[in-house]
């Protein structure tokens, strides 16, 4: 334990010099004319201080110009735009376009990585991906096969590139990575795949590997602090993985982290969830399964966990946890506070204090939601901080080879990847989710090295007794706990949001509408279909003094998968087979992106 | 109101069961080992009772299916945005190409079916998977989960067992 302790004393020390602060980054992230990394900024507000569109005129938007990506999968999040070039990416290959926004979009240059498509059959659900990062003159591309690639902004010529997994083991990426001081983030996918996770720090200049947390194992390779890393204000102690797994498990164990980052470069911490334990049969993983379904903060320079907080201990339901955390600053009880909330797969938001982490607030963000009645907010609770599960939907009490039914959320989550977005102006949060609950049937799998490790079987339906869609579009407040509105949506809605200081709001949903909605009522001011079902994330811009719009269509991801027959209730009787709607009456495959603008 | 959708269901069976009846020599019963049913060209069969009760092979194809397959080519075997309908697919396909293509997978352009060789916990069940999908595809039995089904054979969780190590 020793030397552990000295290296770790050691490379906490090193963070202590003062370190490269990417300023260049940062104000180009501040800049609302610019979208230079997925999220918009570093804190995934998603939010755009651009006005010229508003809630009284956004209903004259028109489509300004289109551009076809060439690819007909599953179009997840969006294009970037730095200096009047827009970057726009591709699911598998990869392919990414520079088009010249002053030259009406001609292609300045593209890339397209040559990966042997064999890695498309390691990939679960689709070959998303959720799109590059700019930084430094660099466009970060991050493949489906885990090489990194580090792109001349102007000229498309590599610079370097990096492989961070090994696809013959079924590790592959769908996310984007994170440009954070002089290092790219980056994270890893495969949890069905039996992959241990982590997160790797690369050198932004040169791709060197800098640092490499996992998520599971032993404390020097997750970079946690026994002493110094926290969960709910205590020191999380030595081998608290290794302790929570039996025997080897931890080392097919899951929790990858496919999810997006954020940072506060105040507080100098970066944040991201990791993903569901593998396998999906709870009995054969014994142990809260530490510490996969977890928010991490950590150090961006040294990889040292500040804290942490396991949201689902020890999952019986595949609800993956990593979504979006999201950084805002609001009163709270009274107190204005540095917080972090995540509207977590597994129908709770989070509230979380996001120096401490310590937990505020846990509040089911749809009311169907029934897996655990709350979260044991009593810090004197030996429970304190977990979710009280319900022995009726608990898949690892009612055994193997038992059909456990209606239980809600299903296991794509009540919201899944998809961000949300954070108004200043409203205070609230407009969320994408889904209302669709599940029957979960787990039973014994053997594991094999870069084949399926799943384990159970699942029937998915939208949420009994409600409006019979599989989605709502939400408004949340964090101060109180409480939703403002929600909009019924016959799909679940898979795109993320963007607010806007025009008091508006945009989303896309899985039938191929852009819709606007005003910030503080919810009610519609403008739709357009586009010409495929949005999965992609809504973003903004300014070019030559002129406010645009974009939005990649093109069904696919794990709702093009789920939803295309559409869903049935087995608990119905068979009299409700085909009662449902099913996604492919509505659209098909397309890879295209509609920009729009108000008339001149 | 329960008992309503109870009553349905129960009309519904009653025509799957008629569905059973007109199935072709193509899928009909011919022999069972103890383990599950073949057709006369020996060729793993579905084998649905009267009452609707499904076989206990094809109860489990049902399982792995929406384990192993469902992730790519949707629920019931209908098909997805990523992937083709397997229901369809197994009545176009000859059995022997079927279990090649399980195990070695095949590729075109940019959609690559994985192959599944290794896996146990999809070879050891690749012949109850296509009855189920046989049975979904000839139209013996409806989307979702079977209602009724039989208990596992002993000769089954012999041969299960043994495959599984």
């Amino acid at each position: 334990m020793r030397p552990l302790t000295f290296s770790l004393g050691a490379s906490l020390l090193l963070s202590a010099t003062p370190l490269y602060a990417n300023d260049a980054l940062m104000e180009l992230i501040d800049d609302p004319t610019q979208w230079a990394i997925q999220t918009g900024d570093y804190a995934n507000t998603r939010f755009s201080e651009l006005d010229e569109i508003n809630r009284d005129n956004v209903g004259n938007l028109q489509v300004a110009w289109m551009f076809s990506t060439g690819v007909l999968r599953g179009h997840e999040g969006s294009p970037l735009v730095v200096d009047g070039i827009m970057y726009v990416h591709t699911p598998f290959p990869n392919t990414v376009y520079a088009l010249d926004l002053n030259d009406d979009g001609r292609i300045l240059w593209r890339y397209e990585p040559q990966q042997d498509p064999e890695v498309i059959g390691v990939m679960c659900c689709d070959t998303v991906y959720r799109g590059v990062a700019y930084a430094n003159d660099t466009i970060f591309l991050h493949q489906a096969d885990t090489t990194v690639v580090a792109l001349d902004a102007k000229s498309g010529e590599v610079k370097w590139s990096v492989k961070n997994g090994d696809p013959a083991k079924g590790e592959t990426n769908t996310a984007t990575v994170l440009p954070v001081k002089d290092k790219v983030l980056v994270g890893i996918s495969g949890g069905e795949f039996g992959v241990r996770g982590h997160v790797t720090a690369y050198d932004m200049e040169t791709g060197e590997q800098v640092w490499r947390a996992y998520s599971t194992g032993p404390d020097e390779e997750m970079l946690f602090d026994p002493e110094n890393t926290m969960e709910l204000g205590k020191p999380v102690g030595e081998n608290s993985s290794i302790d929570s797994w039996e025997g080897d498990q931890w080392q097919i164990g899951g929790g990858t982290t496919w999810g997006w980052f954020s940072y506060d470069p105040e507080l100098d911490l970066v944040y991201y969830g990791t993903g569901n334990p593998s396998t999906w049969n709870p009995a054969q993983r014994p142990g809260d399964n530490k510490w996969s379904m977890t928010i991490m903060a950590r150090d961006p320079d040294t990889g040292v966990a500040k804290w942490v907080y396991q949201k689902t201990p020890h999952d019986e339901w595949d609800y993956d946890g990593v979504n979006e955390n999201i950084l805002v600053d609001q009163e709270f009880n009274g107190e204005m506070r540095k917080l972090l909330v995540n509207f977590d797969r597994n129908g709770f938001v989070y509230t979380l204090d996001r120096e401490s982490g310590e937990l505020l607030q846990a509040e089911k963000f749809d009311p169907a939601v029934n897996w655990a009645t709350h979260v044991e907010m009593d810090p004197n609770s030996e429970q304190y901080g977990r979710p009280q599960v319900v022995a009726e939907y608990s898949t690892l009490q009612n055994g193997e080879d038992v059909n456990t039914t209606g239980i809600c959320p299903a296991a794509l989550g009540s919201k899944d990847q998809q961000p949300a977005s954070f108004s200043p102006k409203t205070g609230l949060f407009y969320v994408p989710t889904n209302h669709v609950c599940m029957d979960y049937e787990p039973f014994r799998v053997s594991y094999t090295a870069g084949q399926p490790y799943v384990g159970a079987t699942l029937s998915m339906y939208p949420a009994p007794d409600s409006h019979g869609g599989m989605g709502n579009f939400i408004a949340w407040d964090a101060r109180t706990g409480e939703m403002a509105w929600s909009l019924p949506e016959q799909f679940s809605v898979w795109s993320g949001a963007l607010a806007t200081a025009g008091d508006v709001v945009f989303y896309g949903t899985l039938e191929g509408y852009l819709k606007a909605v005003d910030a503080e009522t919810g009610e519609e001011l403008y739709r357009f279909k586009t010409p495929s079902g949005v999965i992609g994330n809504v973003m903004t811009y300014e070019h030559e003094d002129k406010q645009y719009v974009a939005v990649l269509s093109g069904v696919g991801g794990w709702a093009g998968i789920g939803l295309a027959a559409g869903l049935t209730n087995p608990n119905e009787g068979l009299g409700a087979v085909g009662g449902y709607a099913a996604l492919s009456d509505y659209t098909a495959l397309g890879g295209q992106l509609t920009v729009f603008a108000l008339p001149d | 109101m329960r008992l309503n959708v109870s009553l349905l269901a129960a009309a519904l069976m009653t025509v799957g069961t008629l569905a059973v009846a007109a199935q072709d020599a193509d899928t009909a019963v011919a022999h069972d080992d103890g383990i599950r049913a073949y057709n006369a060209d020996d060729i793993p069969t579905f084998n649905i009772a009267e009452d609707g009760t499904v076989d206990w092979a094809t109860f489990s194809g049902f399982r792995r299916y929406h384990a192993e397959c469902h992730v790519c080519h949707g629920p019931d075997g209908e098909g997805s945005t990523y992937a083709p309908a397997l229901k369809n697919s197994v009545m176009r396909m000859d059995y022997y190409d079927f279990l090649e293509v399980v195990a070695s997978g095949r590729a075109s352009s940019n959609s690559v079916m994985p192959a599944f060789g290794t896996n146990q916990n999809v070879m050891c069940y690749v012949e109850d998977i296509w009855t189920y999908l046989r049975a979904r595809g000839s139209g013996a039995i409806d989307r979702g989960r079977p209602a009724k089904r039989a208990d596992k054979p002993e000769a089954y969780a012999e041969a299960e067992a043994q495959c599984m190590g």
